[in-house]
């Protein structure tokens, strides 16, 4: 690993938390409105696997999906204007928050029907296998999903087809407030995969070094025929499902037990007592991030809104 | 009277049903320890403990089933599916399962469940949390499909549908729970399949559900000034529908206008429409009848695209205006 790479994955966590806190911010200003879930406590899922993959990848998620945004490379003032609602977003304005996409770097977007995105990651990775190409899709969903069918269909036609898909599991422990063991017979969750024959382990979800090494054997797997896989991340929602979250479900010393695996500390620790980076160079890096967030903002702020002939737009392809 | 909200009409029926009678319970994804994904059921873990709230993993199509299912065998499972765009999901059980059981078995068998959801636009949840799919199930014979414009109504026709020995769809409006009026405390039954005359009026009917209603009624204040007389008719039930208050106004108007948020085409306006111009009514129309219904698109996200997705006041008003004047 060079250390470029570490500076960059560390750059990228940054990027992604401030870009929450930025993004809890703008809402609770009017800016950014209807449902929006942040990502913050699961940014070394996020960073570490996409890291893992190559350029002609696909890679597709649920409605938590700014991070896996930033880090395919969509720029932040992009998904920033999106959530404003302005014509300058990733998707017109028309998706928000929950709906970013971008289709040139095979960034097949958000959805936010749990688990309606697995069934069209199958048909991503059938189009691959049919064009008898290298590409995989990673498949990103969390822990609550597994109880719904599509999880099961979707498990099942990839492994009857030996598709070429990685699944991976972010479970943090909560499907809005509902705790893994009282929504799913099967606790471990690497288990249901097992069940459809699917290679499948778990990994420390906060820790990036350990993303990216697992994330990468697995698209190895997948690249020498060895069918689908699955990861399960283990890791932790540090804010609520979405803003407005009562929180009744969780006591606050559970959260902070698990804040202290933050995954930039746990890299910035590693960066520092390796000696890879110095204290100056990573609060340069914290610098500029800051920096273009509020480029960002400002660039979402002074874009203008879509237009009244924009409503019609996009519904059918024309001839 | 008393005044409360639309939600707290919501969950005091549900509760004062579930005191009555044992057999009624809920069921659904984070209605317990979270409290409803809009607060529906806050508290009602508490009260009723978790074998009568019951908390399941996600799993709609699952759901739907185990209260069909459970309903089969003499229980009265209140379902509530969080948005009503999952009812994708569990259309199955509903449309091919409980809807039809009792047919398929001859009579011999009853589902008395209730599936609640809210349904509608403006909250900024964009394409997958804001669609308005009633007509769907309207057009399922077997079940009835209920769709309450005010806390008042919300109270009576939810205690009616958990009372009820069939298969309810009952649709709130997301926009609808925070609104306030009065509401009797104690428990009463508004009938399933019985019209309202929410405004009296002698030169224009407007039919209009949901949230469409309250829309309709600020619209009818502006027109009243313009000297437009507007009646409004809540058919509260668009399964079974009461037709003959919605006759009768159209004949006294001889102007109809059906507003309703859902998209025009294949919506519920046209199914109003054809009643209409079936019925004995047709021959008193001064003008055709019109319907103002969500444009042709999914729901978007930016604000101001969502707002002008479906109708709102001043659409009504100059809709109602162009009627009136014969410029339709
Ligand atoms: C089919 C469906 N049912 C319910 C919901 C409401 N809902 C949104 S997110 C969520 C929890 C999902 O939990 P999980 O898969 O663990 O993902 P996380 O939010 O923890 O990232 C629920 C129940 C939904 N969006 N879609
Ligand atoms: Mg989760």
């Amino acid at each position: 690993m060079s250390n470029e790479m570490y500076l960059e994955w560390y750059r990228q966590l940054v990027m992604i938390r401030r870009f929450e806190q930025k993004s809890s911010e703008m809402y609770q200003l009017g800016k950014i409105g209807g449902f929006l879930h942040l990502y913050i406590g699961q940014e070394a899922i996020a960073v570490g696997s996409v890291a893992a993959r190559q350029e002609n990848d696909h890679v597709i998620t649920a409605y938590r999906d700014h991070a896996h945004a930033l880090v395919v490379g969509i720029e932040p003032k992009l998904i920033m204007a999106e959530m404003f609602g302005k014509v300058t977003g990733v998707s017109k304005g028309k998706g928000g928050s929950m709906h970013l996409a971008d289709v040139n770097r095979r960034f097949w977007g958000g959805y936010a029907v749990v688990g309606g995105h697995l069934p069209l990651a199958t048909g991503l990775a059938l189009a691959e296998q049919y064009k008898h190409t290298d590409s995989a899709t990673l498949c990103y969903f969390g822990d609550g999903s597994t109880n719904i069918g599509y999880f099961h269909e979707s498990l099942n036609l990839a492994g009857t087809w030996q598709l070429p898909v990685l699944f991976i599991c972010e479970n943090n422990q909560y499907g809005m407030g509902t705790a893994v063991a009282r929504a799913s017979a099967v606790t471990a969750i690497v288990d249901k995969a097992k069940a459809y024959g699917l290679p499948a382990s778990q990994v420390d979800g906060m820790n990036v070094m350990k993303v990216y090494e697992a994330t990468q054997k697995a698209l190895a797997a997948i690249r020498a025929g060895e069918g689908p896989q699955f990861l399960e991340m283990i890791t932790y929602r540090f804010e609520g499902h979405s803003m407005g979250d009562p929180l009744r479900y969780r006591s606050s010393e559970e959260v902070e037990k698990w804040r202290e695996d933050d995954p930039i500390g746990i890299l910035e620790r590693h960066l520092l007592s390796e000696k890879l980076a110095d204290k100056a160079t990573l609060e340069q890096i914290d610098k500029s991030v800051e920096q273009e967030l509020e480029a960002a903002v400002k660039f979402a702020e002074e874009s203008p809104l879509p237009s009244a002939d924009d409503l019609f737009a996009h519904i059918y392809v024309e001839a | 009277m008393r005044e409360i909200t639309y939600l707290e009409a919501v969950r005091e029926a549900m509760t004062q049903e579930m005191e009555r009678d044992e057999k009624v319970f809920l069921i659904g994804e984070d209605v317990g320890q979270y409290g409803g994904a809009f607060g529906a059921s806050f508290g009602m873990l508490e009260k009723f403990g978790p074998d009568r709230i019951l908390d399941t993993p996600i799993t709609e199509l699952g759901l739907t089933g185990a209260a069909t299912g459970a309903a089969l065998v003499g229980m009265r499972p209140i379902a509530e599916i969080m948005f009503m765009d999952f009812l994708t999901l569990a259309s199955e059980q509903l449309v091919n399962q409980a809807a039809k059981l009792r047919f398929m078995f001859g009579g011999r068998a009853t589902v008395p469940m209730v599936l609640r959801t809210p349904a509608g636009s403006g909250t900024g949840a964009a394409e997958h949390h804001s669609q308005s799919l009633e007509n769907w199930f309207a057009h399922i014979p077997g079940l009835k499909v209920v769709m309450p414009s005010t806390p008042y109504d919300a109270k009576g026709l939810l205690i009616s549908s958990i009372r009820d020995n069939n298969a309810v769809v009952f649709v709130e409006h997301k926009l609808l729970y925070k609104t306030k009026g009065p509401v009797p405390e104690e428990p009463y039954a508004i009938p399933l399949g019985q019209a309202d005359v929410k405004r009296e009026g002698k030169d224009l009917t407007i039919v209009a559900t949901s949230v469409m209603v309250s829309r309709a009624l600020e619209a009818a204040k502006t027109l009243a000034e313009e000297g437009i007389d507007v009646e409004i008719v809540d058919p509260r039930t668009i399964r079974p529908l009461d037709a003959e208050p919605i006759i009768q106004s159209v004949i006294k108007t001889g102007r109809v206008l059906i507003v309703h948020e859902a998209v025009k085409m294949g919506g519920y306006g046209g199914e109003l429409a054809a009643t209409i111009a079936e019925s004995r009514a047709f021959g008193y129309l001064d003008a055709p009848i019109v319907r103002l219904a969500g444009r042709d698109i999914p729901i978007p996200y930016n604000r101001t695209l969502e707002l002008s997705a479906v109708p709102q006041v001043p659409d009504i008003i100059a809709k109602a205006r162009e009627i009136v004047q014969g410029k339709v």
